[in-house]
């Protein structure tokens, strides 16, 4: 299949300076060779707890930030030094809706001006740029009248819908959604992605979907990449990934996720990760998740555990992968807890 | 409500014209803001109209009366040479009120773009424009006046020039750190991402949000302006005898404290607070209009 958006090998580093002559003091690695591949009109999941780069690689994904080494391709085409009007065109194809509804919209610009704004950028819907700022109102389920309100005459869940209604201003191929439902009620949550899901269906759109939480990625996602410290350490389909994780971070995270039936509930396993998540300006040799993981072994300590393509298209980053460590390291680890505690 | 909105969809055919709509309403809903035009409008004209709406001539000398108190003719009386006060105070303003309105509108102005352009590029844009900041802070006022003022000769046009020098690097350096903190507004990316240019970002995105500082700048720097072009003259730099300004009508009556002219220290005064005040006002106003959150 021909895939719209790609990353290969993405390096994206801050660094940390401090003192009186600003000296470089240090290095956050908030992405360490970052791939991944969304093929047209479909949606790549994103997990990972706070501060494991995912913002981070939205905003290389978009351009916010040029990165230091790999290659960002849309069809094939590199796009992650583009500048001048190749820079402008990308703008139009790849689009971002923020995690912060209240932030998001500058509260000065009615509606109406932050929408045509957009498409006066990109000279779009000459002499009908209201009309069509009100038709990208509808189609993502407001009133078109919205277009003379202000920014704090809505609630967090309409202005979600109006970050959504301008990126699709510039009529774009690919949107990186930046935990767009997280500030959300989770009342209001279910209607914004549905109405996602509708968008990308009638347009085509290709998704990359960020959330820290399994559950909200679930209902959208095709695939899901789960990510720790800077590495993307699974994909695999989205009902795969639920149903046989191959990486320990994949499993513990799964366990954390309810189940709406509460037999299963509480009959099942909780996995409770030990420690803190290491730092990003000094992270463990070997595998990242090392300091945490039940089934580390010295081999974890030396040597980086690559993407590896297992059954059913899952891909893991782990030297002892679940499928090829059956029981013998499993349930009885001291880092686990029996189920029933909350 | 129903029949109402649809007649809403059809008049929204242009949102620009809609936005500029709500701010002037905004404005003229706000009654200070509103005086204070009309009072600045006013003196303007009576200041600028002088040679027509000034009972007497500039420096006219009514030579057998020399100073008076008010009279039908003279309404605020003469000063020592005998010209008449209330047309001395029309004539003034016109200097006062260039070089404030002037250094005002210009130092604003510079600052803001300047102050702007350093957060939003950071790097060697922000450090060349803060090094020149630092430059004006380092070198001695009175410098900046001599080789501004004897250089170029003294003149309303450049008063306000050196005035502007000294006064851009206040607001330069506010402008500077308010638009740091914009630059991490999800909404300043958001118009990155849609393709925005830096100068539509700073001027669409950032400028109205620093309005508050702005107006605040503005008004002191009026009264600012104002108040030091009287020290100008009196270093020998500003306007000089005959032709004077609020400033220097002010530093001249000085002397007359504790003599019965003392009135004459009041008008001048009078006028530079009003002008001031009015400038405050409308510049509330404009920050008010600006921000839509306003409960008016
Ligand atoms: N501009 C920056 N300068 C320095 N460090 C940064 C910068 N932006 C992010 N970081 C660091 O990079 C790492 C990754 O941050 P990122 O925002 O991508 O995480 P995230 O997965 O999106 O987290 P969250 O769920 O909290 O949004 C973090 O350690 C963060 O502190
Ligand atoms: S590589 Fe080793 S430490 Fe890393 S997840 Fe696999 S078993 Fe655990
Ligand atoms: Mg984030």
């Amino acid at each position: 299949m021909s895939s719209t958006l790609e990353a290969i090998d993405v390096v994206k580093e801050y660094p940390v300076r401090s003192g009186l002559f600003r000296r470089r003091t240090g290095t956050v690695h908030a992405l360490s060779g970052v791939s991944l591949e969304v093929p047209k009109g479909k949606t790549l999941g994103i997990v990972g707890e706070s501060g494991c780069g995912k913002s981070t690689l939205g905003r290389s994904i978009v351009r916010l930030h040029d990165i230091d080494s790999g290659s960002i391709r849309l069809d094939g085409e590199s796009v992650e030094s583009a500048s001048g009007q190749d820079l402008r065109s990308l703008r139009r194809r790849v689009q971002m809706v923020f995690q912060d509804p209240y932030a998001s919209l500058n509260p000065r610009l009615t509606i109406g001006s932050a929408l045509i704004e957009a498409l006066e950028i990109h000279g779009l819907a000459a002499g009908r740029r209201s009309e069509r700022a009100q038709e990208l109102l509808e189609m993502v389920g407001l009133r078109p009248e919205f277009v003379q309100r202000y920014p704090h005459e809505f609630s967090g869940g309409q202005r979600q819908r109006i970050g959504i209604a301008r990126a699709l201003a510039v009529e774009p191929e690919v949107i990186v959604l930046d935990e767009p439902v997280s500030a959300l009620d989770v009342s209001v949550q279910a209607g914004v992605l549905n109405q996602l899901k509708e968008l990308q269906d009638l347009l085509g759109l290709t998704y990359v979907f960020i959330a820290h939480d399994l559950s909200v990625v679930r209902y959208l996602s095709d695939e899901v990449a789960v990510m720790y410290l800077g590495r993307i350490v699974e994909t695999a389909p989205t009902g795969r990934l639920f149903a046989a994780p191959e990486h320990p971070y994949t499993k513990a995270l799964l366990s954390a996720v309810p189940i709406p039936d509460p037999i299963v509930e509480r009959s099942r396993e909780r996995i409770t990760l030990s420690g803190d998540v290491p730092s990003p300006l000094n992270p463990p040799s070997g595998c990242r998740f090392r300091t945490r993981c039940w089934k580390a072994t010295e081999r974890c300590a030396t040597e980086i555990p690559l993407l590896r393509t297992m059954a059913d298209g899952t891909r893991a980053a782990c030297h002892h992968p679940e499928s090829e460590t059956q029981s013998p390291t499993d349930p009885t680890d001291s880092q686990r807890t029996e189920a029933g505690a909350q | 409500m129903r029949a109402q909105s649809v007649a809403a969809t059809t008049k929204t055919t242009r949102s620009f014209v809609g936005q500029w709509t709500l701010f002037r309403r905004r404005f003229l809903r706000h009654r200070l803001a509103v005086s204070g035009l009309v009072v600045l409008a006013m003196l303007v004209i009576a200041c600028f109209g002088a040679p027509w709406i000034a009972p007497f001539q500039e420096n006219h000398q009514d030579l057998i009366t020399g100073s008076t108190g008010p009279s039908p003719v003279h309404w605020l009386g003469t000063d020592e040479l005998g010209r008449d006060f209330l047309s001395q105070l029309l004539y003034a303003g016109r200097i006062s009120m260039s070089v404030g309105l002037g250094v005002g509108v210009l130092s604003t102005i510079v600052g803001v773009l300047l102050g702007s352009l350093a957060g939003y590029f950071g790097g060697w844009v922000d450090e060349l424009i803060m090094r020149l900041v630092d430059l004006f802070l380092v070198v001695p006022p009175i410098a900046i006046l001599a080789l501004l003022l004897q250089g170029f000769g003294s003149s309303s046009a450049t008063i306000v020039l050196a005035l502007s020098a000294l006064g851009w690097t206040v607001i330069a350096r506010v402008a500077r750190s308010q638009v740091l903190s914009l630059r991490e507004k999800e909404f300043v990316d958001a118009a990155i991402v849609l393709g925005a240019s830096p100068l539509r970002v700073i001027v669409r995105h950032m400028i109205p949000n620093l309005a508050g500082v702005i107006a605040v700048n503005v008004s002191l720097a009026v009264a600012a302006a104002i108040i030091t072009e009287s020290t100008l003259s009196f270093l020998g730099f500003g306007v000089q005898p005959p032709d004077s300004s609020w400033g220097n009508m002010l530093s001249q009556a000085a002397g007359l404290l504790g003599t019965p002219q003392v009135h004459l220290l009041l008008y001048p005064g009078l006028l530079i607070l009003i002008t001031v005040l009015s400038v405050n006002f409308i510049g509330d106003g404009l920050r008010d209009a600006l921000d839509p959150q306003t409960k008016r």
